[in-house]
């Protein structure tokens, strides 16, 4: 079972049956779950998202890129730093950055009340960060790779040769 | 006088195309679900689609030199190695309005009035018709679903190939998605050298193949100096609609294809020609990408097939596949698949001998499609 091309396959659509991945790849069925659960119980794969287009959901929801810049002293270090701003379940994601700043955080909310406060009274509060900066999304065009546009219709003959 | 009264005896010749009758059934068909599409469903690579709206806000909209941008020409020089092949851009490559304008050209500059074409079949539905409009008298090469579609000696021999003047290949095939090897090709090498013909090579597909490099017999000892080989950017480029190919051979065939060229077409589409020198630069990624979402819907569609025990030899290239009609009768299995299920698929015998009892299904659709269509075709099946 080659596991890229398993990967590829999965980053391009997860939301497939075992069998369909394994006439995709040429693979016994058995052989696809165990190497999916192989995948899994290493770490290499850590979960499946839908890929929303919010646009089209009613639900308000308000999403914010923050740059965060954090002083370093003898004890602590980033990573210590970081457990402590990912475990908020307002953290969509967490990176650390070369540039300007340090850490780059994308926050999920219900409300710009919402997140605005998560940042001032759980981010900013944290000893070594220095400084916040808070974009709030205000359009998405692709997410995970997918345009959220509307799709090019399939224009093309139906029979050619 | 009409029009209709002075039709050439060459164009008379030519009956209607069988696929455009079955594009007329299949368009009358609500919601169809088509497997009969010769060519991709993704998009020209975005990065040779803006170098093209580029080209157009500089103003590149003047002709260019008949054989094509001289950058252009180096490029495919380039590209074409991984081929083994070695081409001089300076006269031995001429860019063309697709492949398609490249082998009219070489009819039409090689074939003489009465000229024996072999042509192995099933082949793409254009040979045929480009051969005889070119004068030349098409010799059909019927290939065989045991030898998985791949030309043999002993094929060219039944058919009467060792009379003919040129031959004209195309592998990765259309429609029976059949490659050959290099084994393979060094065979018919033999029969070429050994009855003194000419070979027309259409490698439009070479960049999709699935289990193995592309072999070309231009490479093979003595084949280069007999040889015209085409190839282009619709299939591999998701560039169809940019009509735009190459043809390569030694210096005095592309001249003389080039003096038809140039007095037919001037030169090939300038801004596709933009397209295609970015595709050649910087779109290898999203050729491969590609290339690896056909494979994973070749190998379902033919799994699928397996379950359904449609017989199917495994295609290794191009877009098709090209399984048995359950019954023999793929005319009526098509008609009958598009009238009860709305799938849309080609039956084999539009595409000359040995298509016939074949149907050619395309796998440039969507996984989503492509699986509610396996599903419709195992019902009609079962039914």
């Amino acid at each position: 079972m080659d596991k890229q091309s398993l990967l590829d396959l999965l980053r391009h659509d997860a939301r497939q049956s075992v069998d369909d991945i394994a006439r995709q790849l040429g693979a016994d069925a058995d052989a696809v779950a165990a190497a999916l659960d192989e995948l899994e119980s290493e770490g290499a794969v850590r979960g499946y998202h839908a890929v929303v287009d919010w646009r089209q959901v009613d639900d308000e929801h308000v999403r914010a890129q923050v740059e965060v810049d954090v002083e370093l002293d003898r004890e602590t270090g980033y990573d210590e730093i970081a457990r402590r701003i990912a475990r908020f379940p307002e953290v969509r994601s967490l990176r650390l950055v070369s540039g300007t700043y340090d850490f780059f955080i994308e926050v999920e909310g219900e409300s710009m009340h919402a997140v605005s406060n998560f940042v001032s009274e759980r981010i900013a509060p944290i000893p070594e960060v220095t400084k916040t900066v808070t974009h709030f999304v205000m359009d998405s065009y692709k997410e995970e790779g997918i345009e959220l546009g509307n799709g090019d219709d399939d224009d093309r003959l139906s029979v050619s040769p | 006088m009409t029009f209709g009264d002075h039709l050439s005896d060459r164009v008379k010749q030519v009956p209607p195309s069988g696929i455009r009758r079955f594009f007329e059934l299949a368009e009358e068909v609500d919601d169809v679900i088509s497997l009969g599409v010769g060519e991709p469903d993704f998009s020209a690579p975005w990065a040779a689609r803006t170098a093209a709206i580029d080209s157009l806000e500089r103003g590149k909209t003047s002709y260019t030199s008949n054989r094509g941008m001289r950058e252009l020409r180096e490029a495919i020089s380039e590209r074409v190695t991984c081929y083994g092949q070695e081409y001089d851009p300076e006269d031995e490559i001429i860019v063309t309005t697709g492949a398609s304008e490249a082998v009219d050209l070489a009819f039409r500059a090689f074939v003489g009035d009465g000229d024996v074409v072999a042509i192995p079949q099933p082949s793409y539905i254009s040979y045929t018709p480009g051969a005889v409009f070119a004068g030349g008298e098409p010799l059909p090469v019927p290939t065989r679903a045991e030898d998985e579609f791949t030309l043999t000696p002993e094929a060219l021999e039944a058919a009467g190939a060792d009379e003919a003047d040129v031959l004209v290949l195309c592998y990765p095939n259309n429609p029976t998605g059949a490659v050959m090897t290099d084994d393979e090709l060094a065979d018919v090498a033999s029969f070429v050298r050994e009855h003194d013909l000419l070979v027309l090579s259409d490698e439009i597909y070479a960049a999709l193949r699935y289990e193995d490099d592309h072999a070309s017999i231009a490479t093979h000892p003595g084949m280069r100096e007999r040889t015209i080989v085409f190839n282009g950017f619709s299939k591999a480029y998701a560039m169809t609609g940019l009509r735009l190919g190459y043809a390569m051979g030694p210096p005095e065939a592309i001249d003389a294809m080039n003096k038809v060229h140039q007095y037919a077409m001037l030169s090939a589409p300038t801004t596709a020609q933009y397209a295609a020198l970015e595709a050649l630069r910087a779109c290898d990624d999203a050729v491969e990408e590609m290339r690896r979402e056909y494979d994973r819907r070749r190998r379902f569609v033919l799994a699928r097939f397996d379950e359904m025990g449609l017989d199917c030899f495994e295609a290794k290239g191009a877009f098709y596949v090209f399984p048995e009609a359950p019954d023999g009768d793929d005319e009526a299995f098509a008609e009958g698949l598009l009238e009860e299920q709305n799938v849309a698929l080609v039956p084999g015998s539009v595409f000359g001998a040995g298509g016939e009892g074949h149907l050619r299904v395309s796998y440039a659709t969507g996984m989503r499609e492509l699986r509610e269509a396996m599903d419709r075709i195992e019902t009609y099946i079962a039914e």
